[in-house]
């Protein structure tokens, strides 16, 4: 017997070491990227456009390339990224307990989110909205004519909320299938379970491109009835990883405004233009107030790319959208990269 | 009968210290447990309790036996995914009983091709993952069957499609005096019934108190009482009951699959029964359904129970895989209220609550009616 109370007493304390430990090594999240040598990053399960692994295995993506800015800035090396795959479920608590550095997720960023969850998001990558898309066949023109519809909506986001929010407003109403499976969603709307699907509009464009089959029988409609600014977050605590990933991404913004990509980069980096000899560091390097290499921005641009050239090969060609609001400001969107001088 | 112990000697004393102790230390580690994940949510930011059940849900659901909107709150949305669950639950409990009885008596039967049958069902049935069968019932109904705008009538007001089985509906407040009427006529003849045994004569008299209130009230709410019937509007049919194809398919899967089980404990039970029963019962000119239903069955019975209440237990267990296919469930339901709120834990606990006390619920009765077929005394 008195074995069996030292075997409790002893698990009772090992346990409660255990938990300290885990409390201690919770520390600032820059330190523990760089000590790892490779970046956590939370990314979609599978969005064509966003993130998705390719036919060889490879990760593929908007959201994925905004992980590898930031491993580029890190360590040099845009390729020093371990994806880890997550569902809407899963995301804000992988950020949260640490298990993830970086949420790059097609997150909306919003109050609840950043004050509630305790996170913070980075600049927004994508300006998104949601959408409905309906057989052309139906004839519809317009979501207000939607009244009595049935709903194809995908589960895990704001998204149900968005649009019960939307009928209770116009005084429609409608009825909602929602399926926790992304392909059996899919597949039920393009059975003709529903009239109707709603996700966000690059979604819907990703689905009709990618699952329909054939994507001129379908049309998105052009109400978008909310705001989906898409942005990279991270857990409250570490201001310094959070100034990384902010001017990471305004790096890659900053290089399409002054003209930079990944063609001419070597060849812009000695120009001899002083703003653009700043920001790719061959001189007096903006990197050490970051705590990172004077050449952070040059291998941004040299290793992903200018915001243009991410947004040209992952989303306009193989999805056909247009740049729309996520042009440069200069081109009449919304993208304006703040200063980096 | 031994008679009870009241005096405790060293060794006993020693063995109730060590058993509380033992209980000190489960209760320590899970109290230890829950104190470490509240504190560690709380500096994570993530918000804890049950206060979000008050608030607006703001989400809509498709099927809700009780009246439900997005102005709601969360716990009436979950009471309602409760509510979705056992609506297919129960149902699919009866029918795979019914089938599986069914189906096992087949298979030991003298009928060569209803045995071949029943046993080619169990076989295909109980092998392939419940699961995969869904996707298929699920598919095979929303994509086999006419569009809306072609759907098939087979009577009038009937009308199938895609979009589920459309039906009339009951309408108006007399169908309540009604359905009043007629539980209270039942329950005049049940009491009677009991009263006086069983009555061998006198059917006159309880077959009067059973149909005259429902009668009366036929004939006293004849203005109050009409037919919904679904007709199309716009996209949908309107008006009238559906049953959507998530829950015909679900209803399907779980009946099938939990059938083909039952149908193999029946015929376990069944096989139990000592061959030698079954001759006498013939050998004393009863007919072989006779011998099936007075001999083979009470006996199969006890059997057959306790892992036929396992298998129910299952059943509502797997209920859950609805999420998979777009039912309204308590799982699906509480999904939607975890993203919204963040509370995970929470919304967890909920679903394990309600599993645990259907189940509970379900083992319990099931645990009342073995005591009764069991052999008296041979259960403890």
């Amino acid at each position: 017997m008195h074995h069996t109370i030292r075997t409790s007493v002893a698990a009772l304390l090992a346990a409660y070491a255990l938990g300290q430990a885990g409390a201690a090594l919770a520390g600032e999240t820059f330190d523990t990227v760089k000590k790892r040598g490779t970046l956590r990053c939370g990314v979609n399960v599978s969005v064509p456009g966003f993130s998705a692994p390719d036919s060889q295995g490879k990760w593929t993506g908007l959201d994925v390339d905004v992980c590898r800015a930031v491993a580029a800035a890190v360590f040099g090396d845009a390729n020093k990224v371990e994806f880890v795959p997550l569902n809407a479920q899963q995301r804000f608590a992988a950020v949260q307990s640490g298990e993830v550095d970086l949420l790059s997720r097609n997150t909306t960023w919003t109050l609840s989110r950043d004050a509630g969850l305790k996170l913070d998001f980075g600049p927004v990558v994508f300006y998104d909205g949601q959408g409905f898309m309906v057989p052309k066949a139906m004839g519809v023109k317009s979501a207000t004519e939607l009244n009595g519809a049935t709903v194809c909506v995908q589960t895990g986001t704001s998204t149900e909320q968005t649009l019960a929010d939307w009928f209770r407003a116009k005084n429609m109403s409608f009825k909602p299938v929602v399926i926790d499976s992304f392909d059996e969603l899919n597949k039920a709307f393009f059975a003709g379970r529903c009239d109707v699907y709603t996700t966000d509009r690059s979604g819907l464009a990703s689905i009709r491109k990618t699952m329909s089959g054939k994507p001129d029988d379908y049309v998105i409609l052009p109400e978008t009835i909310s705001k989906e600014p898409l942005a990279p977050a991270w857990r409250h605590g570490d201001n310094e990883w959070g100034d990384v990933v902010r001017w990471s991404v305004t790096a890659l913004i900053e290089a399409e405004e002054l003209g930079i990509n990944s063609a001419n980069v070597d060849a812009q980096a000695s120009s001899g233009n002083p703003a653009v000899a700043r920001f790719l560091g061959t001189t007096h390097g903006l990197g050490a107030a970051l705590g990172l290499s004077d050449k952070w921005a040059y291998d941004i641009v040299k290793q992903v790319g200018n915001y243009g050239e991410v947004y040209q090969r992952n989303i306009r060609e193989p999805l056909e959208l247009a740049r729309d609001l996520n042009a440069l400001w200069t081109a009449g969107g919304l993208l304006y990269a703040i200063p980096v001088r | 009968m031994p008679r009870l112990r009241l005096r405790c000697d060293r060794r006993c004393l020693r063995a109730l210290a060590a058993q509380a102790l033992l209980l000190a230390a489960v209760a320590g580690v899970l109290a230890w447990l829950a104190g470490n994940a509240g504190a560690k949510l709380a500096q994570q930011g993530i918000a804890s309790g049950f206060g979000f059940l008050g608030k607006e849900a703001a989400f809509a659901i498709s099927e809700h036996p009780i009246a439900y909107s997005p102005a709601d709150s969360y716990a009436r949305a979950l009471t309602v995914g409760v509510l979705n669950t056992l609506k297919v639950a129960l149902p699919a409990l009866l029918f795979a009983t019914v089938l599986g009885t069914l189906a096992g008596i087949a298979q030991l039967g003298r009928n060569w091709l209803a045995a071949r049958l029943a046993r080619g069902y169990v076989e295909a049935v109980r092998n392939v993952p419940l699961l995969l069968q869904l996707f298929f019932w699920y598919g095979l109904l929303t994509e086999l069957l006419p569009l809306p705008r072609q759907a098939w009538s087979p009577l009038p007001g009937v009308f199938l499609s895609r979009r589920g089985l459309m039906l009339p509906a009951p309408a108006g407040e007399g169908w309540g005096t009604l359905l009043a009427a007629a539980a209270l006529g039942l329950a005049a003849a049940l009491a009677l019934r009991a009263a006086y045994g069983r009555v061998r004569r006198g059917g006159g008299a309880l077959a009067a108190l059973l149909l005259a209130p429902p009668l009366a009230a036929w004939l006293a709410t004849a203005g109050t009482r009409a037919w919904s019937v679904p007709a199309l509007q716009g996209f949908n049919y309107v008006g009238g009951t559906t049953l959507s194809p998530e829950f015909a398919a679900l209803l399907l899967g779980l009946t099938l699959y939990a059938g083909s089980y039952i149908a193999e404990i029946v015929r376990a039970g069944i096989l139990a029964v000592p061959r030698g029963q079954v001759e006498a019962g013939l050998a004393l000119g009863l007919s072989r359904a006779q011998v099936l239903r007075l001999i083979v069955l009470p006996q199969a019975l006890r059997a057959i129970v306790p892992p036929l209440a396992s298998q129910y237990l299952s059943l509502v267990k797997n209920s859950s895989l609805a999420v998979a296919i777009g039912y309204p469930d308590v799982v699906s339901i509480s999904n939607t209220a975890i993203n919204q709120t963040g509370q995970a834990v929470e919304g967890i606990a909920i679903i394990m609550a309600a599993y645990l006390s259907v189940s509970l619920a379900v083992a319990a009765l099931m645990n009342l009616y073995n005591r009764r077929v069991a052999l008296r005394g041979a259960t403890r």
